[in-house]
């Protein structure tokens, strides 16, 4: 198998040791922002993004470390999630159920080795999914025109709902923002659009930029706000004693955990939280009046936590073969790709396969990592978060001003980067959700590109927009993508709210 | 950005790369002597991009290579200024930099494309001092392996038919340099109503290629290195090369241009330019160093290594080449209505 082996050689790209220690570096990281109380995952890529760049990374090297941050982000969640009952994103909030109890009960150390466990099976299942999927997909590559990548851009905002979606209005309002800001800069006909005559303008807004000033600095903003002088609330773990049956106790529910939350993954705009849940309900009902759910059974850890983690794996399969992101996190690391010079899409798998596989290994290493760090060291991480903010708050700033300006070395980026965290902060005050902005900000240019290309080669003829079987089906994928999310995410809220309470 | 940042332009082409243009090779005769000007300290090259592209790889080679050749004290420190597709190093070396013998900023096509077309706005190519080129990578012109042109006045004769017969698809944006290729060679053709003929910008030459390999888009224009996986693959047939003479080893069997009886060349080199106001003993030292590197084996090495094809010139001569480059490009241009 031709894929087998190309996973290989991203295996020796990502074990290559200086990768696999900013592997390492990423994986530590990624956990401890992601505990941060409050802070999801997609926060967390944002914030280190710019480690990313002060290092002055090869692009290889940036991915898998961001990707470790990635899957440390996520585990760094569960910390908070299990100790504090405080979930750091909407799929960690299935992992407190059984999580919290499982630590009230002194068994804090048993649940995150649990939690690592499943996660680490999780995602290695997925990654089997991911192997199996992507090359299928990126086939497809030669069948796709301007017609149907146009096609495909409009899908990837018809989901846009299923990503965010709690007030549909809100969420066409962010999106309708990151167009506006997409069209800033040279447009493809060569012809200057709000550029003021400001040559940092010429280019557009960099993706990257807009992102951390958006996610990072608004996040900043808001720690000022709430808690600058506060104190992180009191955690502590106990002496792991976990057997060898405990962890195949749970094998059962994190294997079929992966495999939900990956399905669930592929498809566009369902997402983690989706798979996080189906993970634990169906936990409860194949195990049953056997287990002791919602009071700290480990299954009820295991299953959503290898559901959560299926999932954002199975999220890269839209994003790397397509280049629809399927979550807010897969949404921050595309920009990250399109930033390095790699386009997304059904190309990534030949042009770029080395980097492609790279970040696949990397994602498994990097859980492999995570298992090994926190099994020993759970008991350091609790101790570095209870660091106060106001100690941690200006590092994090440094290093946000010390690699956004380190991409292009000019202090325009820097005021540029404090406006869009001034914007973001504003906007999630008036509860706009961000993620939407940067695929506005991220798709418009492609999408109007390929708009262009369509009506060129049709010497403008609009019918070319459905003038094929597979632009006919994006269509309708799109409209389904439109209806879908508002009648399933209510409904899916509602149960997690009902299973919760 | 489109313009300039061909990952794909450099990645490996293995082949020697025979020396061409000895004529300029002479001038590297003797340039060790006694010399009025050294380089003192901290070298620097600006690389009017992210890392990664096309111009970062410049700065890197060619620092590595001057190091290894003695040319500078010690390491030559890369600084990465992208914004505005090199606008924004080029309005720093001509606004802050004047003077600043130790610095050389990275260059290509691509600079006197932006030159050409205005859009470094107040500045033009008499604001900096261009030293030399290194190498260039030239263009070529091809189709899917069944498409019904065989060669290329096969495809200039449907063009001159109907301008809108044959559409083009390319890695650089509108105007952009893959898209003055077709013009250059349409040009040459006696293709008229230039500004009619569809040119498609993608992201890069990879995507453009594949959109011309699954049919959706009847012709490719690019440069060399990007269309080599394609060639080899038997998907792409190469119609033309725009290069005064064949070019070495695996790519000897593609004619050129101008052997069809269309005059038309398109190399895009790479190369530097210097600030302003340096004294002539440190432009001179600069130039020397030019010669140096082209004809060490070092850089020899990095060329075949890279897909860099021969391509020389310094001093006087390259600062003729860049104008005469510009005044074309700017002609082009105002024809299809990009400058006014």
């Amino acid at each position: 198998m031709e894929t087998l082996g190309y996973l290989m050689d991203g295996f020796s790209v990502a074990l290559a040791p200086h990768n696999l220690m900013f592997a390492l570096l990423g994986a530590f990281l990624g956990t401890l922002i992601g505990a941060l109380p409050g802070l999801g995952p997609a926060n967390g890529v944002a914030i280190l993004i710019p480690l990313a760049f002060s290092l002055g990374l090869e692009p290889e090297t940036a991915l898998i470390m961001l990707t470790s941050v990635y899957a440390g982000a996520m585990y760094g969640g569960r910390i908070s999630s299990i100790l504090l009952n405080i979930p750091g994103d909407e799929p960690a909030m299935m992992t407190c159920l059984d999580g919290y109890p499982m630590a009230r009960r002194g068994k804090a150390a048993e649940a995150l080795a649990v939690s690592a466990v499943a996660s680490f099976i999780g995602s290695l299942v997925a990654t089997v999914g991911l192997i199996l999927l992507a090359p299928l997909l990126a086939k497809f590559a030669l069948t796709f025109g301007p017609a149907e990548y146009f096609a495909l851009f409009l899908l990837a905002f018809a989901t846009l709902g299923g990503i965010t979606g709690k007030n549909p209005v809100k969420t066409i309002v962010a999106a309708c923002i990151g167009l506006m800001i997409a069209t800033v800069g040279i447009d493809n006909t060569g012809v200057q659009r709000f550029t003021f005559g400001v040559l940092e303008l010429y280019e557009g807004v960099d993706f990257i930029i807009a992102i951390v000033g958006l996610f990072a600095i608004s996040e900043l903003l808001f720690f000022i706000e709430a808690r600058a002088s506060g104190d992180t609330p009191g955690m502590t773990v106990n002496k792991l004693s976990l057997s060898f049956s405990d962890i195949k106790g749970i094998i059962p529910s994190s294997l079929r955990g992966g495999v939900l939350g990956f399905i669930a993954g592929v498809l566009p705009g369902a997402g983690a939280s989706l798979g996080s849940f189906i993970g634990y309900t169906l936990e409860k009902r194949l195990v049953g009046r056997k287990g002791y759910f919602g009071e700290g059974d480990p299954r009820g850890v295991a299953g959503p936590e290898a559901g959560n983690n299926g999932a954002s794996s199975g999220a890269l399969v839209p994003m790397l073969t397509l280049g629809v992101p399927g979550s807010g996190t897969t949404a921050v690391l595309l920009a990250l790709l399109i930033s390095l010079n790699i386009t997304p899409g059904p190309l990534m798998f030949t042009q770029n396969a080395d980097i492609v596989w790279g970040v696949i290994a990397a994602l498994l290493i990097g859980n492999f990592l995570l298992l090994l760090l926190n099994i020993p060291l759970v008991g350091i991480f609790v101790k570095l978060l209870s660091v106060p903010p106001k100690y941690l708050l200006p590092v994090v700033t440094m290093v946000a001003f010390v690699g956004i300006y380190s991409i292009s070395n000019t202090t325009f980026d820097l005021y540029f980067m404090v406006a869009f965290g001034v914007g973001g902060y504003v906007l999630r005050k008036l509860e706009i959700p961000l993620v939407p902005v940067i695929l506005g900000l991220l798709l418009g240019p492609e999408m109007e590109k390929n708009l262009r290309h369509a009506l060129d080669v049709s010497n403008g003829d609009w019918t070319i927009l459905w003038g094929s079987g597979l632009a006919i089906s994006l269509w309708a994928l799109a409209g389904l993508g439109i209806i879908l999310p508002y009648i399933v995410g209510p409904l899916l809220r509602r149960r997690m709210r009902a299973v919760t309470s | 950005m489109p313009v300039t940042a061909k990952k794909s332009a450099f990645r490996g082409i293995g082949r020697k790369a025979p020396l061409v243009l000895m004529a300029s090779a002479m001038l590297a005769v003797g340039s060790s002597g006694l010399m009025a000007f050294e380089p003192e300290g901290k070298v620097e090259c600006i690389a009017p991009a992210d890392p990664g592209g096309g111009w970062d790889f410049t700065c890197r080679s060619v620092g590595d290579v001057m190091e290894t050749l003695d040319l500078v004290p010690r390491s030559v420190q890369t600084t990465n200024m992208a914004g505005a597709g090199g606008g924004v190093a080029y309005a720093h070396t001509v606004s802050k930099r004047e003077g600043d013998d130790q610095t050389l900023v990275a260059a290509s096509t691509a600079t006197t494309t932006r030159l050409a077309q205005e859009q470094f706005p107040g500045m033009s190519a008499d604001m900096v001092n261009w030293v030399g080129a290194l190498g260039a990578d030239y263009g070529v012109i091809a189709v899917a392996d069944d498409s019904p042109y065989d060669d290329l006045p096969d495809l200039m004769d449907a063009l001159r038919k109907d301008p809108r017969n044959v559409k083009f698809a390319g890695g650089s944006a509108k105007g952009g340099w893959d898209h003055l290729k077709v013009l250059i060679a349409a040009k040459a053709a006696d293709v008229e109503k230039l500004p009619s003929i569809p040119y498609l910008s993608y992201n890069n030459g990879g995507e453009a290629m594949t959109q011309v390999v699954g049919g959706h888009v009847d012709a490719f224009t690019g440069d060399t290195s990007e269309a080599r996986g394609f060639m080899e693959s038997g998907d792409l047939r190469i119609l033309a090369v725009l290069s005064e003479d064949r070019l070495p080893g695996e790519f000897s069997d593609i004619p050129t241009a101008r052997e069809q009886g269309i005059d038309a060349l398109g190399p895009n080199w790479r190369g530097f330019y210097m600030p302003a106001g340096i004294s002539d003993d440190a432009r001179e030292y600069w130039v020397d160093a030019m010669d140096t590197i082209y004809e060490s084996d070092k850089w020899k090495d990095v060329m075949t290594q890279n897909g860099l094809m021969p391509f020389h010139m310094s001093a006087e001569e390259f600062d003729r080449f860049v104008h005469d480059q510009i005044d074309d490009i700017e002609q082009l241009s105002r024809e299809i209505g990009l400058v006014k």
